[in-house]
């Protein structure tokens, strides 16, 4: 069985550390894999994406439209504009949170109202309040890590095996919130 | 050893490199090239360092090869336009320890100015190229790149694509190989390039490559997929990259997979040809490899039916090959665009939000500070390659005269200034034109991710170097005033620049602060709005630092995590409704 993942964000929101820690879990599972990353300028707040593939084997390292299994989003729009890589029956996994781009902060442009509405009406779709969550437990920063908690439900990896990784892939410091983070977001912890 | 373990395409390269026995490496910092460097610094039996520049660079790789040593120099597509020089004669040179260039070329331009195919610039040098198609090939190409250096007494080119440079894939670790440093003989017919030996070595250059194409059936880095394949109507010629697509979409087609694109196996290819039905040949940017086979006429089909831009995909192929339709569109016709920005705390926006103030136009160059050329500071109005603000500025001047370039600044970083811009100063200042320079100083060569040069004191190992003094550097080419201020101070910069700008002859500024993102530095201060004084004038939101948010009533929200308290807006704000407090307070949210 191949599973293909997309994670979209705003650069800066830690697609990176993300992609990593899914490309640890599916090593550990004996599975081949493979990441894409973007790196340089388009880091800089821009829109990114990474995308990671594990199965038994793996030609290609990105993932293309109608391809993916599990779109896991740290912003609304970005989700809305990667929403069609998900393949029919795909899952969406969305941190509930809306952050301007400058087009819609200087006023060319309009932040959608109907985001969610038209990416429930086509695909599953899991809605996330990581940013308040994360703020509430002292780390507005792991606010990733709990969305990936809550994508870590729709993968074939056990919960164990995802706290393992994530306690050697985040800095020291930060294994305990980040612990916590991931159980909130997988639905075992407040 | 013989561990599998998952590494980003570029750090493959440093572990090919290091397996090899190389023992220097030096390269200047570039996306998407820049991991190297950064990796093959980690193991201690290579010397790796930043060069000012790719041709300097280049220069010293080779210096480390005729000496006797493997050595390597990876830089981005456009550096080996600046390392053309010595390359192209290199080739003729040839080595004596094996000499690898790694060129790492951006197809759809994530962080590049422009799109150029590397394989060309090869063909053009008479530069043997291999292109892996994933991590593992990436570190066995390298090593295969060094021996084939050796072997055939050139260097060798190691292409990739900024797909096969940021994706990680597995890797099966190996020991490094115990090669001995080369003696070195006194041959001056070899290595002194002057016309009389230089007419001796051209020959050899051509019967080199012509040699390497005669063998290239027997390499095992070139090969054939499914030849025993039931369905022959289609076949396959690819190489790097889009191989990867092409088994996607085709698993049990025929396929030869050339890890040699230059130069090409041609009478193997033809051999090929004469098994498969129609063949496609697949490669990214240029039609490299199908050009030469339509002029050796093998029939194929490549670009007649595949754009030469930007990155294939596994779905292209199958609109174009099968018929089949166009992948899905996006949910909405209408998604607002993110580009990238500056960073809240930049130290570039405060200096351009004094230009956008002033009016002036400026000749950009290449770094972050590019982002200075998008609303709402929309400040650059020229970029074209590292180094040349000083110099268009220069020629603008000569064009155009003295009071046209009042108007007018060339802004440059300090990396970049190091790179090529202190030639530009020097020619502008020789030259007698007039003209403001302002060098964004943030002690760090910034959009490639913070890597050290020779002005800020550290090399590349992270240890202590002589760093050199940008204000007497600029003083000694001639500068008529050399002026530092900080790039948060808004009333002197304008000061400065306004009084520059009027003045003759050829003047710096050295705006200063260091990289918001630079590792080390801590922000303790946030700025945060105060309601009952905002007039909603707009003000703060001018430089378009993106913490900074206009909310349905039209007052200003500052997202504390994203603010970094650099106060740019305070400054800009005439109503005292933004204030600073400590990071830790609850006041004001």
């Amino acid at each position: 069985m191949k599973t293909d993942i997309m994670i979209v964000g705003v650069g800066g929101q830690g697609t990176l550390l993300t992609s990593r820690i899914l490309g640890k879990l599916a090593l550990k599972a004996g599975l081949d894999v493979k990441l894409s990353e973007v790196h340089g300028m388009a880091q800089r707040g821009g829109s990114v994406v990474t995308f990671v593939r594990f199965g038994e084997s793996v030609g290609e390292p990105i993932v293309e439209e109608s391809g993916a299994d599990i779109l896991i989003a740290f912003e609304k729009l970005e989700a809305l504009r990667y929403a069609h890589f998900l393949k029919p029956g795909g899952t969406a996994v969305v941190n509930n949170t809306e952050i301007p781009p400058i087009t819609v902060v200087t006023g060319a442009d309009v932040y959608p109202s109907d985001i969610i509405e038209r990416i429930t009406a086509k695909y599953k779709t899991e809605l996330v309040n990581a940013t308040e969550k994360a703020k509430a437990i002292g780390s507005p920063k792991s606010f990733n890590v709990l969305v990936l908690g809550a994508a870590a439900k729709h993968t074939p990896f056990a919960k164990e095996l995802w706290l393992e990784v994530i306690k050697e892939t985040v800095p020291p410091k930060t294994i305990e919130v980040n612990t916590k983070a991931f159980l909130i977001g997988y639905g075992e912890g407040e | 050893m013989n561990d599998k373990v998952l590494m980003l395409g570029n750090e493959a390269i440093a572990r090919g490199a290091y397996e090899a026995c190389c023992t220097v490496s030096s390269a200047y910092p570039g996306t998407p090239s820049t991991e190297i460097s950064e990796n093959i610094v980690k193991y201690k039996e290579i010397y790796a360092e930043w060069a000012p520049n790719e041709k300097v660079a280049a220069e010293v790789a080779i210096g480390a090869s005729i000496s006797g040593a493997r050595a390597l120099l990876s830089m981005k597509h456009v550096g080996v336009n600046v390392a053309a020089d010595p390359l192209f004669t290199a080739a003729y040179t040839g080595v004596n320890g094996g000499l690898v260039l790694v060129a790492a070329d951006d197809p759809g331009m994530y962080s590049s100015q422009n799109e150029q195919d590397s394989r060309m610039v090869a063909r053009s040098a008479n530069i043997p190229v291999l292109e892996p198609s994933d991590s593992g090939e990436a570190k066995e190409f390298t090593k295969f790149a060094f021996k084939l250096s050796e072997e055939y007494d050139t260097p060798v080119m190691v292409r990739t694509t900024t797909r096969l440079a940021h994706s990680q894939s597995l890797v099966v670790l190996n020991e490094r190989e115990d090669i001995k440093t080369k003696e070195y003989i006194k041959n001056p017919s070899k290595y002194v390039m002057m016309p009389g030996a230089a007419k001796l070595r051209h020959p050899i250059v051509e019967k080199r490559m012509l040699s390497l194409s005669a063998v290239g059936g027997e390499l095992a880095v070139n090969r054939v997929d499914n030849a025993d394949s039931e369905d022959k109507s289609i076949g396959f010629v690819t190489s790097g990259i889009p191989y990867q697509y092409v088994k996607e979409v085709f698993p049990h087609a025929p396929v030869l997979k050339l890890g040699l694109v230059h130069p090409l196996p041609v009478e193997y290819i033809r051999d090929f040809a004469k098994t498969v039905g129609k063949l496609y040949v697949i490669e990214e940017l240029e039609p490299l490899i199908e050009e030469q086979l339509k002029a050796s006429g093998i029939d194929c089909i490549g670009k007649e039916i595949l754009t030469i831009q930007g990155e294939y995909s596994a779905a292209m192929l199958k609109t174009a090959i099968l018929g089949e339709a166009k992948p899905a569109k996006p949910l909405s016709d209408s998604i607002p665009a993110r580009p990238p920005l500056l960073c809240p705390g930049c130290p570039h926006r405060s200096v351009f939000s004094v230009l956008n103030k002033l009016k002036k136009h400026a000749a950009g160059d290449i770094g972050c500070y590019t982002l200075g050329a998008v609303p709402p500071l929309a400040v650059i109005d020229t970029t074209i390659c590292m180094g040349s603000s000083i110099s268009t500025l220069h020629g603008m001047e000569k064009a155009r005269g003295r009071e046209y370039i009042k108007d007018w600044v060339a802004v440059i970083g300090d990396s970049t200034f190091l790179h090529t811009g202190i030639n530009s100063l020097l020619g502008s200042v020789y030259n007698k034109s007039n003209g403001t320079v302002i060098i964004l100083d943030n002690r760090t060569t910034g959009m490639t991710g913070h890597q050290d040069h020779a002005a800020t004191g550290k090399n590349l190992a992270g240890e202590e170097s002589p760093s050199v003094n940008l204000t007497a550097i600029c003083t000694a080419l001639g500068a008529t005033t050399v002026t530092e201020v900080n790039s948060f101070d808004l009333e002197t910069l304008e000061q400065i620049i306004k009084r520059e700008c009027a003045g003759d002859g050829v003047s710096v500024v050295i705006a200063k602060a260091p990289c918001v993102l630079l590792k080390g530095n801590v922000y303790p201060d946030i700025v945060i709005p105060v309601k009952a004084k905002c007039v909603k004038c707009g003000a703060c939101l001018r430089p378009g630092c993106p913490a900074l948010t206009k909310n349905a009533e039209g007052l200003i929200e500052i997202d504390r995590e994203g603010c970094n308290g650099c106060q740019l807006c305070k400054k800009l704000c005439k109503f005292d409704a933004l204030e600073v407090q400590p990071r830790t307070s609850k006041v004001g949210e």
